[in-house]
């Protein structure tokens, strides 16, 4: 392999892609776009849910516990009815989320001392805000209870202690502390931007080169196989590691996610699952031979296992074991363990050392395979 | 006329049969998604891997940690024997939860103090860990009601054996098992057909145009209404043929319930290919290339895809965001789908969304057709 003609051949790509600034404009803004919108749009937390009310009882102690609700930062307090089907009807339109009922004996029971049920009627149809919502819900109950009881030791003349709980489980939240999910998606959509951005651009450099028939001029000089190969993916290398970074700083300056690893391993990380994208890209586009069919092909290829297996927001292990099986074949999946990693927990090279080298090994395999197919391409 | 449409309509299907990457693009993306949806798309959490370290070793804490284990959200995976290895199997990613139990703690129950247990979750996955938190309060509050009763039944005086308490209990409708497969089996009949027909009808004008091709169309006593309809008319209907299989597939393979009015789906499916449609038009006026109009809707759906509320709910978007999905055909599209799979209602709750879609589709369609007479003269 020669370092002049393999140079030699990666200039003519990058003239190639300067000649085509509407491919070029792809690489930047969608990038920008997709880390604009996700960043912003991509949230699973739930804050604001519309809460109605249906308080049966009307008393000191009813209000007292929907006042806590309206502290809540994760309810809004939009409605009040007096009639059950209200609530119901207000369900069924989405108009609420959650709706609370508080029986007619409220006050009447904590004051003697009973426990009392409120019921929390949730629309699951999504389930998982439906899920967060309900905890919500109990923390905000817990400590109203805990709070009634304690009064109600005290006005006993009993001491607090005989209030307090048998038990308290005292949790941390490690890597992500406000568990916000930003700091959960932005990871990924770094990833997918360089995935969509380097499976686009690269999926189209051999096709290009059939359909305007200078493939065959190209193989009728002295260069290699790999060498064109190698030549015409550097530019796109290049593009897709100033992408990754263009992310990265968008990702840790404006959506202040934090950045707690350091940068060599992040480097490598992401070279590797660059270079995994870009030959995959190029293999189909030896294969299909059309810019259009490549580039379809290159899109559904990456993005789509990348968006459903790679535990961008679904998370892996929750799944069924034959789809977890079917993992190990995504190489986003290796890349969103480690940056997740570097970014969140600070993990070192050691630590993330099995993902890095099932990537490169990913390389290896696929690098082998373009490398084959191409060649028997130009035979 | 008739006949003439009967015409371009054989022509595009018999365009559509013979193009291999259309029929790919058809045929794979939409199985996949099917399936992947299906199984793979979940946000609910049943094995959280937990690694345990119980340093009291008394009754009460083998009590407590077997309520984590039989409450089927947790999977022992690894017994730890100090805490520096919990942190380290945590740090590594080899467990989601730390639960550790300090020496004491059943001495502290049976003092009457408080007991104190600690969890430890890897929140890099902060809605897995949110739900995961859920549980994990809630096992712990059981746990400490039944205590509590126990003991005062056992020691407190008559009057302190009734303690005022209040408790939750969660009704949740329409999705009792909270199975992230009934919220998203119907919404993929909505994005699969913003896709597909979005793409089918700006192709499908885009590729005459780049072979040439519209010109000796255009020469033919073939109107440009009759063309519209010709490419339209196709997408249509393998718009609708897909909604009818997904519907089926989801039903009776996924069991999501369907518990509304096919009429009033196939109403709201109606509207919204009106709007896709128009858009497909829309994108292929723009573009003179197959490739451009490949990148061109590529850039439109996927914001619209994003701000559908597909995944993400609007509710938790800011505000800017929110105003900008009230463009969106697929926002309605959904809520109806939604509806009438889990909710059962009808057009009395959802007239609005349709209200929308008809408009959005309207405006759209008649930009898109005003646009192509002009781009024929």
């Amino acid at each position: 392999m020669s370092r002049r003609r393999l140079l030699a051949i990666a200039r003519k790509e990058l003239i190639q892609v300067r000649r085509d600034p509407r491919s070029l404009l792809i690489a930047l803004l969608m990038p920008v776009l997709l880390m604009g919108l996700l960043g912003y749009g991509a949230r699973l937390d739930a804050r604001h849910l519309p809460v109605w009310t249906f308080d049966r009882d009307g008393s000191q102690e009813s209000q007292a516990l929907l006042h806590r609700v309206r502290a809540s930062p994760y309810f809004d307090l939009v409605g009040t009815v007096d009639r059950y089907d209200a609530l119901a009807a207000a369900i069924d339109d989405n108009r609420c989320k959650l709706g609370l009922v508080l029986p007619p004996d409220f006050s009447r029971r904590l004051r003697s001392g009973e426990a009392v049920t409120v019921q929390a009627l949730v629309d699951a149809t999504d389930d998982n805000t439906a899920n967060l919502a309900i905890g919500y819900a109990e923390t905000v109950v817990d400590g109203f209870s805990a709070d009634v009881r304690l009064d109600w030791v005290r006005r006993q003349g009993l001491p607090d202690l005989a209030a307090a709980p048998p038990l308290s489980i005292e949790a941390r939240t490690w890597y992500n502390e406000d568990l916000d999910s930003r700091n959960f998606i932005i990871p990924g959509v770094v990833a997918l931007a360089m995935a969509l951005v380097g499976a686009l651009l690269s999926s189209l450099t051999v096709a290009r080169e059939w359909e305007r028939g200078t493939m065959e001029q190209l193989a009728s000089t002295p260069v290699t196989a790999p060498e064109i190969m190698l030549g015409k993916l550097l530019p796109y290398f290049l593009i897709g590691m100033a992408d990754a970074a263009l992310c990265i700083v968008i990702g840790v300056g404006w959506f202040q996610v934090p950045f707690r690893g350091t940068v060599g391993t992040l480097l490598v990380a992401t070279a590797l699952f660059l270079i995994v994208t870009l030959t995959v890209a190029f293999t189909i586009s030896v294969a299909i031979r059309s810019q259009l069919g490549a580039s379809q092909i290159a899109i559904i290829v990456t993005l789509l296992p990348f968006n459903m297996l790679s535990g961008f927001a679904f998370p892996i292990d929750q799944m069924p074991a034959p789809i977890r099986a079917v993992t190990y074949l995504v190489w986003g999946r290796y890349y969103l363990t480690v940056l997740k990693a570097v970014l969140l927990k600070g993990s070192a090279l050691a630590d993330v050392a099995a993902p890095m080298l099932a990537m490169a090994a990913y390389a290896v395999v696929v690098g082998v395979l373009a490398t084959r197919v191409f060649r028997k391409s130009l035979d | 006329m008739g006949t003439r449409i009967l015409h371009m309509l054989v022509k595009e299907f018999l365009q559509l049969r013979r193009d291999r990457y259309v029929r790919i693009r058809l045929l794979v993306p939409p199985l996949v998604q099917l399936v992947m949806f299906g199984y793979a798309a979940t946000f609910e959490v049943h094995r959280v891997q937990t690694v345990l370290l119980d340093r009291d070793a008394s009754l009460e804490s083998r009590e407590l940690i077997a309520r984590l284990a039989a409450s089927g959200r947790f999977e022992v995976t690894a017994i730890a024997r100090d805490e520096a290895e919990l942190v380290r199997l945590v740090d590594r990613g080899r467990a989601t939860l730390g639960v550790q139990i300090h020496p004491g703690f059943a001495a502290g129950l049976r003092t009457g103090r408080t007991a104190q247990a600690q969890v430890v979750l890897d929140s890099t996955n902060s809605n897995t860990a949110l739900i995961a938190l859920r549980y994990v309060s809630q096992i712990g509050r059981a746990f400490a009601q039944d205590y509590a009763r126990e003991r005062l039944a056992r020691t407190a005086p008559a009057r302190l054996r009734a303690v005022p308490s209040v408790v939750l209990a969660e009704r949740p409708w329409y999705n009792p098992g909270f199975d992230s497969r009934w919220f998203f089996v119907p919404g993929v009949i909505g994005s699969l057909m913003f896709v597909l027909t979005v793409n089918l009808t700006a192709f499908a004008v885009v590729r005459e145009r780049e072979m040439g091709t519209l010109e000796q169309v255009m020469v033919t006593p073939i109107g440009s209404t009759e063309f519209i309809l010709g490419k339209t008319v196709p997408s249509f209907l393998i718009g609708l043929a897909m909604a009818g299989v997904i519907t089926l597939v989801g039903t009776l393979w996924f069991r999501v319930p369907f518990r509304g009015n096919v009429l009033v789906l196939f109403l709201g499916t109606s509207l919204f290919l009106t709007s896709t449609l128009g858009l497909g038009l829309l994108i292929s006026t723009l573009c003179r290339t197959q490739q451009q109009a490949f990148a061109s809707s590529f850039f439109v759906v996927t914001p619209a895809f994003i701000l559908s509320g597909f995944t993400f709910p609007i509710a938790s978007m800011p505000r800017p965001l929110q105003w900008l999905t009230l463009l969106d055909p697929l926002r309605y599209f959904l809520v109806v789908l939604r509806s009438t799979f889990l909710k059962g209602v009808g057009l009395d709750v959802l007239w609005p969304q349709m209200l929308a879609m008809a408009v959005i589709g309207g405006v759209l369609t008649t930009v898109s057709v005003l646009r192509f007479r002009n781009s024929l003269e």
